[in-house]
C-alpha cells in the first residue's frame, strides 16, 4: 500500500512539474492542479497510512488515524481551490487582453 | 521617570511636529522641544545620584529566551552623553526652526531629528548589546533619512546612501562581534560582559570579535580609511551637520569604544590598532582640512582629525588618556556644534560658505564673528578656551607613551597633528573674518536674528566658562572617566596652570607653528593630488560597482524574466538541496510494515496512474485533459476513503466538481487545443520532472515505512475533543476548536481570493477588454437548446434535496464526517447547477442575497463567536458547549463551535460561488451580444 501511494505521489508530482514548464497557461493550471493533489496527499500521508480507523469517536473503535494533517489538508483543498480560481481567471484575463495564451512575452505563437 | 520613557520621549515627541506642523512650523518645533526637555528633566533628576557614582537601572524582559531584555542603564558615561544629546539638540531644535526655508518641509525635518535623537539616546542609555545594536542601526537610518533631506539635490541622495552603506555595513560587523562577546560572556547584558572582560581577552574568538567591533566603531566614527562618508554627507541641512555628524551620532564608535573599554582595552592588538588608526585619522583629516575652502568641509575634516584623536586616546589604554578622551567628547561637541551652526549662518547671510568668496566679514557680522572665532580658537587649543585643557591633557599622554618602540615617535606626530589642527582653524577666521570688505557677496551679509545665533551664543558660552572654570564640570567628568575605566580613578583637578610641563611645550609649539603654517597656506595646492587619494571614496565607489555587477549577473543567471526558466531553476534547486540531504545522511531503519493491497485498491491506483500519464501525453487536447484530472480526483478522493479519512474524501469530491466546472467556463473562452513544443525540450522537462517525482515519492515512501521519531500532538487531540470540544469528529473539532485560529485565516484568505477574482471580471468587463469580450465569438458549434428542459427540471426538483443534504452535513460535522467546508462546498454545487440549467440571468433574479455579503458574513460570524470567549474570560475563539432538550426532539447539542461552523459554511459558499458566478458573467456579457448579432453559429 505505501508503495502505492508514493508511486501515486511521485506520477502526480512528476506530471504537474512537467505541466507547469508548458509555454501555455491552460497547462500550466492543469500542473499546478496535480501538483496540488500531490501535496496534500503527501502531508495526509506523513500521517502515516491507516485502514479503517476513521479520526471520529466510537466505542468499540480500536484506535484511530491522525487526525491533525487530515485537518491540515482539509483547509489546504478548499484554499487550493481559491487559488486555481485566481490563476484560472488571471490566464483568462490575460487572453482576453492579448489575444495570447502563452505564459511569457516575445514567446508567441509561431 | 523611569530610564525607559526617557528614551522612549523622542520617539513620543517625533510624531508631534508631523501632526502640529498644520498649526506652523513653530509649533512643530516647540512640540519637540518639550519632548527633549522633558526628557533631559528626567536625566537632570537623576544627576545628583549618578555623579555620585550610582548608576541607575531599569529592566524589563523582552525576548527572555533570546537574551533580549530592554534594560537601561544612566551611569556617568551615559549621563554626559545624554546631556550633549539632549542639550545640544534643543539648541539645534530652535536653530532649524529658523533656519530652513519656507519651502522646505520642517514637519517632516522635526520627525527625523526626533527619531535619530531618541535612537541616540538609546545607545548610550541601553545595558543591553542586542538593544543596543538596535538603536545603532536606527541613527543610521535616521542619519540616511537627514542626509537626504533636501533629497532633490543628486549629492544629498548620493551623501545619504554612502553613509547608510558604510555605517550600516559597519553595523553588520559590529552585531557578529556583539554576538560573539555575548557568547563567551554568557550573557548580552553590558554590566555582565565587562565583568566578563578577563574571560573575552583571553578568549581565543578575542582578536574576532575585535576587529568586527573595531570596524563597526570606525566606520560609525569615521575613521581612516572608512572617514570619506562623513564631508559627503555635509549635502545634508546645517543643524543636521552640527547635531549627528560632528556632536553625537559620529560620537557613537567612540562611545562604544568607551563603553567596552574595560573589557577590550589593555591589550598589544587594541593599543596597536586602535592607537594607529586613532593617529593616521587625525593627521590626515587636519590635513585635508588645511587645504579646503569649503567651510563645512573643512569643519567635517577637522571633526574626522578630532574624532581620531579621541580614538587614539582611547587606544592608549590607559585611565588618564581614557578621562582625556571623554572631556575632549564634552569640549568637542560644544566648539564644533558652534562652529557649524556658525557656518550655517555665514551661509545663511551671505549665501556662500566658501572661503575663495568670503573674507571681510568681521565688521559686516561682528557677532558671528566673536561667536565663530572664540570657538575656531577653542578648536585650535587656546588657552583659556575649553578646547585647550584637553588638549593639553592629550599631549601630558602622548608625551608618556612610547609607540612602534620609539619613546619620541608618537610625540612628534600628535605635536605635527595639534600644530595642522591650529593652523586651520587660524586660517578659517582669518579667510572668513579678516581682510576687506569684498563687492561681490551673493547676497549682503549682516547679523541674524537671536533664533540663529542664540544656540551658537549658549555653546560658546559654555565653551569659555569651562575655559576660564574648569572645575564646573569636574564632577561630570570624572563620574563619566570612572565609568568608562570601571572603577578608582587617579584624583585629577581639571586647571588650566598645571605649571611648565612637556605638554605645554607642545601646546607652544602647535600654536606658533600652526599660526605660521597659516600664513604660508596658500603655498599648499600641491598637496591637494596626494591628499585625494588617501580620499576611500573612490575604492567605495568601484566596490559598490562591482557588487551591483555581480549581483545583476546572478540575478540574470538565476531568472531572465521569464517563468519557466525561474520554475527550471527552482525544480533544480529544490533537487539539489534535497539530493544533498539526502545523500549526506543516512536513514534510520524502516519499523513500520507494509500495508496489504486489495484489487480494489490497486485497480484505483492503476487508473490515477493512467490517467496522470494520459494527462501529460494528451493534455494539448484540454477538453479531454479536464476529463483525466477529473479521474485522478476522484482516485484521490477513493484513496482517502480507504485510508480513514472520510472528510477529506467528502471535501476532495465536492470541490474537484467546482473545480472542474470552473474550468470548463474558463475553457469557454481559451482555445481547446494547446500547441506542439519542441520535442528536445519536452524530453528535457520530462527527465527533470520524472527525477522530482521520485524524489518526492521517494521522500514519502521513506516517511511513510519508518514512526515517528517524537510522539505526535495528535494525542491531546484525540484525547480531548469530546471532552474539551464536545465532538466526535476530531478532524472537525480540530478545524473549529483547537485550530481555529488558522481555520479563522484561513477563510478569510478563501474570501479574499474571491473578491480578487469579482474584481479581474469587473475589469475585463470594462474599456477595451470588454470591446475584445464582445467581439469575441464561439470557436465551437453551441447546442441548439442552451438550457435543455429536461435539466431544467431534474436540477430544480433536485434543488431542495441537495440544500437539505448540505444541512444535514453541516449539522452532523460535529460529531461525524461533514462540517462547514464540505456542506459549503455541496450547497455550492446545488446552486451552481441552477445557472448551469437554467442560465445565469434566470439564476440571478432569483437570488435574494449577494455572493459578497454571504462572505462578510461568514467571516464576521466566525470573527464573533471567537471575541465571544473573551465575555467568559477565556482567550479568543475557546468554545463552549452544552446539551439541550426540547421535545420532542432528541437530547442535542448545542456548541459555540457551531457558530463558528456556519461562518466557515457562509464564507465558502459566498467564495465559490462569488468566483463562478463572476466567470459566468464574463461569458453573459459576450453571448448577449452573440445574440444580438444573430443567433448562434
Amino acid at each position: 500500500m505505501e508503495l502505492l501511494v508514493a508511486s501515486a505521489v511521485a506520477v502526480m508530482s512528476g506530471v504537474g512539474i512537467y505541466l507547469i514548464l508548458r509555454r501555455q497557461t491552460f497547462p500550466v493550471v492543469l500542473g499546478m492542479a496535480m501538483l496540488s493533489y500531490a501535496v496534500n496527499v503527501f502531508l495526509f500521508a506523513t500521517g502515516r497510512l491507516v485502514v479503517d480507523m476513521p479520526p471520529v469517536l466510537s466505542e468499540g473503535a480500536a484506535g484511530y488515524t491522525d487526525p491533525l494533517p487530515q485537518a491540515l489538508v482539509l483547509t489546504a483543498i478548499v484554499i487550493s481551490f481559491g487559488m486555481t480560481a485566481v490563476v484560472v481567471l488571471l490566464s483568462l484575463g490575460a487572453y482576453i487582453v492579448s489575444d495570447d495564451d502563452t505564459i511569457e512575452l516575445g514567446e508567441g505563437r509561431e | 521617570m523611569n530610564l525607559a520613557l526617557i528614551v522612549l520621549l523622542p520617539f513620543l515627541g517625533a510624531m508631534l511636529p508631523g501632526v502640529l506642523i498644520r498649526s506652523g512650523r513653530s509649533a512643530a518645533a516647540l512640540g519637540a522641544g518639550l519632548a527633549t526637555t522633558a526628557a533631559l528633566v528626567g536625566v537632570l533628576t537623576y544627576l545628583p545620584q549618578v555623579l555620585a557614582g550610582n548608576a541607575v537601572v531599569t529592566q524589563l524582559d523582552w525576548m527572555p529566551a533570546l537574551g533580549l531584555s530592554v534594560s537601561f542603564r544612566l551611569d556617568g558615561l551615559a549621563a554626559l552623553f545624554a546631556l550633549l544629546i539632549l542639550g545640544i539638540g534643543l539648541l539645534v531644535l530652535l536653530y532649524a526652526r529658523y533656519y530652513l526655508t519656507q519651502t522646505d518641509p520642517a514637519g517632516r525635518f522635526f520627525s527625523f531629528l526626533m527619531l535619530f535623537q531618541g535612537a541616540m539616546l538609546g545607545i548610550v542609555l541601553s545595558d543591553n548589546i542586542l538593544l543596543l545594536l538596535i538603536f545603532w542601526e536606527l541613527t543610521s537610518l535616521s542619519s540616511f533619512l537627514l542626509i537626504g533631506y533636501w533629497s532633490h539635490k543628486p549629492e544629498a541622495r548620493a551623501g545619504a546612501l554612502m553613509a547608510l552603506a558604510v555605517t550600516a555595513g559597519g553595523g553588520l560587523a559590529m552585531i557578529a562581534g556583539m554576538l560573539i562577546l555575548g557568547g563567551i560572556a554568557g550573557s548580552y547584558e553590558i554590566s555582565a560582559i565587562v565583568r566578563a572582560g578577563e574571560a573575552i581577552r583571553a578568549s581565543q574568538d578575542y582578536p574576532l570579535a575585535l576587529t568586527l567591533i573595531l570596524l563597526g566603531a570606525f566606520t560609525k566614527s569615521a575613521q581612516f580609511p572608512f572617514h570619506f562618508w562623513l564631508p559627503r554627507a555635509m549635502a545634508a541641512p546645517t543643524p543636521v551637520s552640527a547635531y549627528l555628524h560632528s556632536a553625537t551620532m559620529v560620537k557613537a564608535g567612540v562611545f562604544l569604544l568607551a563603553r567596552l573599554w574595560p573589557v577590550l582595552s589593555g591589550t598589544p592588538e587594541w593599543f596597536f590598532a586602535v592607537t594607529t588608526v586613532g593617529l593616521a585619522t587625525m593627521l590626515l583629516g587636519a590635513a585635508v582640512a588645511l587645504i579646503r575652502t569649503d567651510l563645512k568641509a573643512i569643519l567635517a575634516y577637522s571633526t574626522v582629525s578630532h574624532l581620531g584623536l579621541i580614538v587614539m586616546l582611547l587606544g592608549f589604554g590607559t585611565k588618564a588618556a581614557a578621562l582625556a578622551a571623554v572631556f575632549h567628547v564634552l569640549n568637542h561637541a560644544s566648539f564644533k556644534a558652534a562652529l557649524f551652526l556658525g557656518a550655517g549662518i555665514i551661509e545663511h547671510e551671505s549665501g556662500t560658505r566658501d572661503l575663495d568668496r568670503l573674507g571681510g566679514l568681521r565688521r559686516l557680522m561682528p557677532l558671528t564673528f566673536v561667536l565663530a572665532s572664540l570657538a575656531a580658537l577653542s578648536m585650535a587649543g587656546v588657552p583659556l578656551l575649553s578646547g585647550f585643557l584637553s588638549k593639553e591633557m592629550m599631549l601630558e599622554e602622548v608625551a608618556h607613551t612610547a609607540y612602534l618602540g620609539s619613546d619620541w615617535l608618537l610625540t612628534v606626530l600628535v605635536t605635527l597633528g595639534a600644530l595642522v589642527s591650529a593652523a586651520y582653524s587660524f586660517r578659517l577666521i582669518r579667510l572668513t573674518f579678516f581682510g576687506a570688505k569684498r563687492a561681490d557677496y551673493p547676497t549682503v551679509p549682516h547679523d541674524p536674528g537671536p533664533g540663529l545665533w542664540l544656540a551658537p551664543a549658549v555653546l560658546v558660552a559654555f565653551v569659555l566658562a569651562v575655559g576660564t572654570y574648569p572645575a564646573l564640570v569636574q564632577t561630570l567628568v570624572m563620574a563619566a572617566a570612572a565609568a568608562v575605566t570601571g572603577g578608582e580613578l587617579p584624583t585629577v583637578t581639571l586647571k588650566i596652570w598645571h605649571g611648565i610641563t612637556p605638554a605645554l611645550a607642545m601646546s607652544g609649539i602647535a600654536l606658533a607653528g600652526g599660526a605660521l603654517l597659516m600664513t604660508q597656506s596658500r603655498h599648499l595646492h600641491w598637496a591637494r593630488p596626494v591628499l585625494a587619494r588617501l580620499d576611500m571614496a573612490r575604492l567605495y565607489e568601484w566596490l559598490v560597482a562591482q557588487a551591483e555587477a555581480g549581483a545583476r549577473r546572478l540575478s540574470e543567471a538565476l531568472h531572465d524574466g521569464g517563468m519557466r526558466q525561474m520554475l527550471v531553476a527552482l525544480v533544480l534547486a529544490a533537487l539539489v538541496a534535497g539530493g544533498w540531504t539526502f545523500f549526506g545522511t543516512g536513514l534510520g531503519p524502516e519499523t513500520r510494515p507494509l500495508l496489504g493491497v486489495p484489487m480494489v485498491v490497486a485497480a484505483g491506483w492503476l487508473s490515477l496512474a493512467v490517467a496522470s500519464l494520459a494527462l501529460m501525453r494528451f493534455h494539448s487536447n484540454r477538453l479531454l485533459a479536464l476529463v483525466l484530472i477529473g479521474i485522478v480526483g476522484l482516485m484521490v478522493s477513493v484513496g482517502f476513503i480507504y485510508l480513514s479519512a472520510p472528510d477529506l474524501a467528502l471535501t476532495q469530491i465536492t470541490v474537484e466538481v467546482v473545480t472542474v466546472v470552473l474550468m470548463l467556463l474558463a475553457l469557454n473562452f481559451l482555445p481547446k487545443t494547446s500547441m506542439d513544443e519542441p520535442l528536445g525540450r519536452r524530453i528535457r522537462d520530462a527527465v527533470l520532472a520524472s527525477v522530482a517525482g521520485l524524489g518526492i515519492g521517494g521522500l514519502i515512501y521513506a516517511l511513510m515505512r519508518r514512526d515517528f521519531v517524537l510522539p505526535p500532538i495528535s494525542g491531546f487531540h484525540v484525547e480531548n475533543s469530546y471532552s474539551g470540544g464536545g465532538g466526535n469528529n476530531i478532524v472537525n473539532v480540530i478545524l473549529v476548536d483547537f485550530r481555529g485560529y488558522d481555520t479563522f485565516g484561513e477563510i478569510i484568505v478563501l474570501g479574499i481570493a474571491a473578491l480578487v477574482i469579482f474584481a479581474l471580471a469587473d475589469v475585463l468587463t470594462h474599456r477595451s477588454a470588454l470591446r475584445r469580450l464582445v467581439a469575441w465569438s464561439p470557436d465551437q458549434p453551441r447546442a441548439g437548446d442552451a438550457h435543455p428542459l429536461m435539466l431544467v427540471v431534474a436540477t430544480r426538483l433536485v434543488l431542495p434535496m441537495a440544500l437539505m443534504v448540505g444541512v444535514y452535513i453541516f449539522l452532523r460535522g460535529h460529531n461525524a464526517p461533514g462540517g462547514g467546508f464540505v456542506a459549503g462546498l455541496v450547497v455550492s454545487i446545488a446552486l451552481v447547477t441552477q445557472y448551469m440549467a437554467s442560465g445565469l440571468a434566470w439564476a440571478e433574479a432569483r437570488q435574494r442575497f449577494s455572493y459578497h455579503g454571504m462572505i462578510g458574513a461568514g467571516v464576521l460570524i466566525a470573527g464573533l463567536t471567537g471575541i465571544g470567549a473573551w465575555f467568559a474570560g477565556k482567550p479568543f475563539l475557546t468554545s463552549a458547549f452544552g446539551y439541550v432538550t426540547l421535545p420532542p426532539l432528541e437530547k442535542f447539542e448545542l456548541a459555540t463551535a457551531m457558530a463558528f461552523d456556519l461562518g466557515v459554511f457562509l464564507t465558502v459558499v459566498g467564495a465559490v460561488m462569488l468566483a463562478l458566478s463572476s466567470l459566468s458573467r464574463l461569458a453573459q456579457h459576450a453571448t448577449s451580444d452573440e445574440r444580438k448579432r444573430g443567433g448562434t453559429s
